[in-house]
């Protein structure tokens, strides 16, 4: 073992991979005594989540940290900070992503996993301490050049402090804050409240004092320690899994017991002081990212409105999924953690997120999977994910209104878009496509199966040709769009979302449309049994119903029964009544986006749709009547 | 300069010398937008445009409009939200970097009318290249059609699916009517030229005019999609003017095509001048 004085005093032991547990606890010697008596479980497995970890110890204050280093040291420096209650194993997901890109550097927070105490335990946690720990991490791992914060829960709470204090400017390049707010800001947010409280306000304080029932309970004395020594303990990590959706295996890890109960101190030591004499001067000095998981059970999306205010250069993100985001969503915060850096670290703002469209917090970065983008309503959805920033795969049977839609989503805010050739009727296609762009391009975040053909003609005039040809599409499209890519969607454990385009068709009968509307209600039944089966795996399934909207699907229909002169002038004249209906496939394009956003099951678009839709449900007869009239075309 | 008309060569002499003033105002009318383009900078007001277009005319001879000078900013250039005419007329929205605009005048020379639209952008701006870039078939397309006598709505039509296909909206559609173009003549000059809702009271009368004989011989002078212009070209002097829109962004050229009654194809319809900013910046991006 050898110890090298750092920078600022701190000693630091420098140690290989291989030294195991015993020696390591042995090692930390007198500073330790009273966590060494209690981390004799929490060492056996910490660091069971870390293959590959460079482990060393760093000491400051009496304490003794324990730092995981992965990746290149040469590269940019990630520092990642947990939460409560938590230990540095809660990143390993999203350490292992980062790693190859970055020098990923993760340490357990004092009191917590394999670090030493304070002692006594009262006083030891304010943020005063915790700033000195980072900076006495970030001085031993990157020395030289400021590190990129990354904090989850406490791990933000503690790290907005470090990166709105005077003493640490200039060691931090950015700060990725995920459901942690600072208590300064959250001060001033709930003394503005309490100020002017107008209803809205005053709801949003309840809400989220609602949701901080278990900061209370962490003030009563010993009561917490006990529980989480006991019975919570116990059960915490069926209670994750249950509740959180967090996915088992090895973690938590098993010194959890231990961790939970010294980290009530963070609440103990700070909560009350911090809320009550907020400092005015809390303004972050580095670019800030904050990523807000939307299903947050802890902590109000409301806590951030004001925070444009505290930290000028801040980028947003949402993210549909519950507390846990690094257990639940690693690959998501890679991308969006690996982004934010490489921008930073660049320093060139044209190469900055262009993406200007509203949702561009929700779906920047992701890949978006759109079938029938040649044209239409898949082509305005194409383009309305690429103005949110979104990767776009533009999938049709028509190569160069494919290409066409992925040369201008470059155009206005798509990092990358790709165009493919496939029908979607042709299963063994349409496998072999999910294949290449799960290893070309990662997996599909949203997936829109929006290739479609219209029919028109009367039941007894439609062929099995005509049957086969509209279903083959309409529904078997959907099918292998949903077998296909939503079965790698749902192995992943991601979340996702998928979007059908389904038709008013799929309540309004029709007698000039049998075939059509069979198959989109077909996919609309489709749709909500897929919605039931994916519900409880984070991902959502959006049916879209538009009714009369001006896309080429009208050129393209088939109209069965007529010779081939009456078809094109049927053609013709649906073209130019859609022409004159003149909704455009924009807005069912921001349906589309609004519906993966609210996770809404059933859309009905235009007005037509939404009373069809309406009627289905109050007054089905009047539907029926309306059935047997004859379009005049 | 083709002879236009093979019936009777001794019009053709007087019918040059008509073109040439057309094209004369016209190429005044480019001048104008591209010397007014050079001034625009950020925090120019679409007003403060409109009047450094009429200024610029007025100071050379332009004394009546056919109509009077209008400058699009922005996402106004796609027209996006535009529900009535009154919101074609210049705001007080300013120009920022890397904005679209369209600079829009129809003044009135001697007696002859031109109609020109000029999109341009402050700095770089990806999109509005594209659709300059694209607005290169709609040219082609519309002289082509022309010339195989096609009706006008069909003509429309076409140019719409073309749109369509190449990723972009029909904005001309916004337009009262709808239309993609309307026919211009001479005007006859006057000391007092009004204008009514930023149209010159003598062109609306020649349009009204034609209309009226138009209705009676069946043809219009609005392009349009409906079916009063499902008609062949009427000879005469038209001014066309596709307007492309993508998410917020327009784009539009406008100038005079002349159709001609000439049994040659060549000759039974051309552009006016071939020598406008637009075409020579297609011509710029074949070369290099």
């Amino acid at each position: 073992m050898t110890q090298l004085p750092d920078p600022v005093g701190n000693e630091v032991e420098e140690e290989g991979e291989e030294r195991d547990m015993a020696d390591a606890v042995e090692g930390r010697g007198a500073a330790g005594a009273a966590g060494a008596a209690d981390s004799g479980s929490g060492g056996a497995a910490a660091g069971a989540g870390l293959p590959g970890a460079r482990e060393r110890w760093v000491r400051t204050g009496g304490i003794e940290l324990c730092v995981a280093e992965l990746g290149d040291p040469e590269r940019p420096t990630v520092l990642l900070v947990h939460g409560y209650p938590d230990s540095k194993e809660v990143w390993s997901d999203v350490a292992q992503r980062l790693a190859d890109r970055f020098h990923v550097v993760l340490y357990d927070v004092r009191g917590c996993g394999r670090s030493t105490a304070p002692q006594p335990l009262r006083g030891g946690f304010t943020l005063e301490k915790l700033t000195d720990d980072f900076l006495a991490v970030a001085d031993a791992v990157s020395p030289d050049r400021p590190v990129h914060l990354v904090g989850h829960d406490w791990g933000s709470v503690q790290s907005w402090e470090f990166a709105t204090v005077r003493r640490t400017e200039g060691r931090i390049a950015s700060f990725t804050s995920m459901s942690g707010p600072s208590l300064d800001h959250f001060g001033h947010w709930i003394k503005g409240r309490l100020k002017r409280p107008t209803p809205r306000r005053a709801t949003q304080l309840l809400s989220q004092s609602l949701k901080s029932w278990y900061v209370y309970a962490l003030h009563t004395p010993a009561l917490p320690e006990m529980a989480w020594k006991g019975p919570l303990g116990k059960r915490w990590p069926a209670l994750m899994e249950r509740f959180e959706k967090v996915p088992g295996g090895d973690y938590p890890t098993s010194s959890l017991p231990r961790d939970a109960a010294h980290g009530a101190w963070l609440y103990r030591d700070n909560i009350r002081s911090r809320l009550g004499h907020p400092r005015d001067d809390a303004f972050a000095h580095c670019p800030v990212q904050l990523i807000t998981p939307t299903g947050d059970a802890f902590l109000s999306e409301r806590l951030y409105d004001d925070l444009d205010r505290w930290a000028p250069r801040l980028t947003r993100r949402t993210l549909p999924a519950k507390h846990w985001v690094p257990r639940t969503r690693p690959d998501q915060l890679a991308a969006w953690i690996t982004e934010f850096v490489t921008t930073q670290e660049e320093g060139d703002p044209a190469k900055a997120v262009a993406a200007s469209g509203a949702y561009a917090d929700r779906f920047g970065g992701q890949l978006v999977l759109v079938t029938g983008a040649a044209s239409g309503i898949g082509r305005a959805t194409a383009f309305a994910f690429a103005e949110a920033g979104a990767r776009i795969i533009a999938v049709d049977r028509d190569a160069e209104g494919a290409a066409r839609t992925a040369d201008m989503a470059r155009l206005i805010g798509a990092p990358q878009a790709y165009s493919e050739v496939v029908d979607v009727a042709d299963a063994a296609a349409m496998e072999k496509l999910a294949d290449h762009v799960e290893a070309a391009y990662g997996t599909v975040d949203v997936l829109v199966n929006n290739a479609g053909i219209g029919l028109s003609g009367s039941f007894m005039e439609t062929s099995v040709e005509d049957w086969q040809k509209v279903l083959d599409v309409n529904l078997w499209g959907v099918i292998h769009g949903c077998r296909t890519f939503g079965k790698r969607m749902a192995e992943r454990g991601q979340g996702g979302h998928i979007v059908n385009t389904a038709s008013a068709a799929a309540f309004q009968p029709s007698r000039a449309l049998p075939a059509y509307s069979t198959s989109k209600a077909a996919v609309l039944m489709l749709s909500e049994c897929l919605r039931a089966e994916l519900a409880g795996q984070g991902i959502g399934v959006s049916a879209i119903c538009p009714g009369l909207v001006n896309t080429n699907i009208t050129a393209t229909s088939r109209f069965t029964g007529v010779s081939a002169d009456e078809e094109k002038a049927r053609q013709t004249k649906a073209t130019r009544v859609y022409g004159l209906r003149n909704y455009p496939p924009e807005k069912v394009a921001d349906a589309v986006l609004r519906a993966v956003v609210r996770n809404q099951a059933v859309v009905p678009v235009t007005p037509e749709a939404r009373g069809a839709r309406f009627l289905s449900r109050v007054a089905p007869r009047a539907l029926r009547a309306v059935a047997r009239i004859e379009p005049p075309l | 300069m083709p002879a236009v008309t093979s019936q009777n060569p001794a019009a053709a002499g007087a019918f040059g010398a008509r073109l040439r003033g057309f094209r004369e105002v016209q190429r005044l009318a480019y001048e104008c937008a591209e010397a007014v383009a050079a001034q625009l900078k950020p925090g120019v007001t679409e007003r403060e445009a409109a009047r450094m277009q009429r200024v610029w005319l007025r100071g050379r001879g332009v004394r009546d409009w056919f109509h009077l000078p209008f400058a699009w900013f922005g996402d106004r250039t796609a027209f996006a939200g535009f529900r009535v005419p009154l919101q074609f007329f210049p705001t007080g929205r300013r120009l920022e970097p890397g904005m679209p605009f369209i600079l829009d005048m129809a003044p009135v020379h001697r007696g002859f009318t031109a109609d020109i639209g000029y999109s341009g952008c402050l700095g770089l701006n990806p999109v509005h290249d594209r659709l300059m870039a694209d607005l290169e078939a709609h040219r082609e397309l519309i002289l082509r059609e022309v010339r195989e006598r096609r009706p006008l709505r069909e003509i429309y039509e076409d140019v719409e699916r073309l749109m369509v296909r190449q990723g972009h909206t029909n904005r001309h559609r916004a337009y009262p009517f709808g239309v993609i173009a309307h026919k211009v003549d001479r005007v006859r000059e006057r000391r007092w030229a009004p204008t009514v809702f930023g149209f010159g009271t003598q062109s609306l009368k020649g349009l009204a005019s034609d209309a009226l004989h138009g209705h009676r011989e069946g043809w219009s002078p609005l392009w349009s999609p409906y079916s009063f212009s499902d008609h062949p070209p009427q000879p005469g002097l038209w001014a066309v003017e596709p307007h492309l829109g993508f998410r917020g962004t327009g784009a539009k050229f406008e100038e005079i095509l002349v159709v001609t009654d000439s049994k040659d194809p060549q000759e039974s319809a051309f552009w006016l001048d071939d020598d406008l900013p637009h075409v020579r910046r297609w011509q710029e991006e074949k070369a290099g």
